[in-house]
């Protein structure tokens, strides 16, 4: 019954991606909150961003949504909209202060992952994309179990191109396959600094081991881009503004951009089937 | 009231215990429990890390150590040592994968078993200080170390943040777990604080800065120091090397350095 209950809600959703890592702060929330913005730019699509992070919501402060609230209806509980056709829920909505923890155990997290995917009544969508925290647990576990229900179209799987990050994002790519979810590709991000001044590169998170490069050579996945370091893209995260409006002409943001494109490409190879047979 | 202390526990010999933390991920939790474990290594001391990161262990790797193997004696495992000196020890769920590249997939229960294991099943022997690093968050790692814990009487917990708002957000909700678990914090470190480019020396701020100082000063903690992003801090990290012996004119340790002594000094005003 409540297999059914998720279907009917996530029935008419076209696509989902979910945006994960092994590793913490290598830009998941950054890169959900542009892939979200990005996808969202052409009207005629509806977007929806699903931050399942309990105790770490990044998501509000990106989108420029801080201390909203909820709202219920009788038809469920209403994402809140940063555009018309872009929906947003998170854990940081039902949360009264900016000094509240969740301080919750894993089936405390479950239980509200599955409403999140139950009670939210997003509508119609065209891309559901699902922030994840770091890691492999109950969270992940979860979305994977609940979001069974609907169609997933992939993982977008975040790397910085240092070993201490490579080493947590190869088993984040070993539970894909162990849950059998497509990897649609891996991000390298902060890949590298030019100096604004002098304009030499620095490698401040250096590939000792090859970078996201080799680790997608050696398990068979696809790099779909590298993303240099800008200050700007955390000045527009912490602003709540969309870094592809506030610096367009930047290398980072011709970089997501194109990054972006070839999720889109990806998931429209996939075309959405009404009747889906579990 | 403390509970029962079982007569030859494992963590007696410990004479400081503390904790890195943060609500965020990948501010540098490890990098920081790292450097200071080398630091107090400098000045004498006896250190181990119990890495409690059951999803990204990092620690071993730090240390160069990631291929090794533990092993167990009558009272419990033996932590790996670093170096002949045996000065730091280590232990870490990443020394009981088979494979290294094996994601270690469990829900909440099956972790909070083994945390309360490795607190209590390590045999350290005699340490000045136990440094325990943890993933990022406010769950059940989180819950079950500082339970598991607690009749120990850890000294407190240093946090790290970034300085942008996005992580000083996480942060903010940490300082409410401390609070809630009667856990004292020690300080705030502000890491990745401001980049120095070593060709031509101008400063950016790659990711924002202040906003560990403005929330240490908000909280009515005390402020660690700033860290900045240090190119060769991460190539030693990488290569497990000992940032603090070989590198003391990068520009990481000065502000490493001053960690730790603010540690040590926090000790002693604790032991007068």
């Amino acid at each position: 019954a409540e297999a059914a209950e998720l279907r009917e809600r996530l029935g008419a959703v076209k696509h989902t991606v979910l945006v994960l890592s092994g590793k913490g702060g290598v830009g998941k929330s950054t890169f959900s909150a542009l892939l979200a913005h990005g996808l969202a730019a052409d009207e005629a699509k509806q977007v929806a961003l699903l931050d399942v992070d309990i105790c770490g919501p990044s998501i509000p402060k990106m989108m420029g949504l801080e201390g909203e609230q909820v709202h219920q209806s009788g038809s469920g509980w209403s994402p809140v909209y940063v555009e018309e056709n872009l929906g947003v829920m998170s854990v940081g909505f039902l949360l009264s202060s900016p000094d509240d923890a969740v301080i919750w155990r894993g089936p405390k997290k479950n239980g509200l992952i599955k409403q999140f995917l139950r009670d939210v009544d997003w509508g119609e969508i065209d891309y559901l994309i699902i922030d994840t925290p770091p890691g492999t647990s109950d969270e992940h576990l979860s979305i994977v179990q609940y979001l069974s229900a609907a169609h997933i179209d992939g993982a977008v799987i975040i790397t910085t191109p240092q070993e201490v990050s490579l080493q947590d994002v190869r088993k984040e790519i070993n539970f894909c396959h162990k849950v059998k979810l497509p990897i649609i590709g891996v991000v390298e991000n902060m890949s590298g600094f030019i100096c604004p001044k002098c304009k030499n590169e620095s490698q401040i998170f250096p590939p000792t081991t090859g970078g996201a490069e080799k680790m997608c050579q050696n398990l068979n996945v696809s790099l779909l881009g590298k993303v240099p370091l800008d200050p700007q893209i955390g000045r527009s995260c912490d602003k709540g503004h969309s870094f592809l409006s506030e610096a367009p002409e930047s290398p980072a943001a011709s970089s997501y951009r194109n990054i972006i494109q070839r999720i889109q490409e990806y998931c429209d190879q996939r075309p959405f089937q009404e009747e889906k047979i579990i | 009231l403390l509970s029962f202390l079982p007569e030859r526990s494992n963590l007696a010999g410990v004479r400081h215990i503390l904790l890195v933390l943060s609500g965020k991920g990948g501010v540098g939790k490890s990098t920081i429990a790292t450097e200071l474990a080398l630091s107090l290594r400098h000045s004498g001391k006896k250190v181990g890390i119990l890495d409690v990161d059951l999803c990204g262990p990092s620690i071993p790797r730090m240390f160069r150590v990631q291929d090794n193997d533990v092993h167990q004696c009558d009272s419990g495992w033996v932590p790996v040592f670093v170096d002949q000196d045996k000065s730091i020890s280590l232990m870490s769920i990443g020394f009981l994968l088979e494979k290294p590249d094996d994601a270690v997939v469990w829900r909440g229960p099956k972790k909070n078993a083994l945390i309360k294991q490795f607190v209590a099943d390590v045999a350290w022997g005699d340490l000045d200080f136990l440094i325990v690093d943890t993933p990022p968050g406010t769950s059940d790692e989180h819950i079950s170390t500082v339970e598991a814990l607690r009749p120990y009487r850890p000294l407190g917990a240093v946090l790290v943040t970034t300085p942008q708002a996005v992580s000083v957000g996480d942060v903010r909700r940490e300082l409410t777990f401390c609070k809630k678990m009667g856990l004292r914090v020690l300080g705030i470190v502000e890491n990745m604080s401001g980049f120095v480019c070593p060709h031509c020396s101008e400063c950016t701020n790659i990711f924002s800065k202040g906003g560990g100082e403005e929330l240490a000063k908000h909280a009515g903690v005390p402020f660690l120091g700033c860290v900045p992003l240090d190119p060769q801090l991460s190539q030693s990290l990488e290569e497990g090397r000992d940032f603090i012996q070989e590198f003391p004119k990068s520009s990481a340790f000065p502000a490493l350095a001053h960690i730790a002594q603010q540690i040590l000094d926090g000790t002693l005003q604790r032991s007068s």
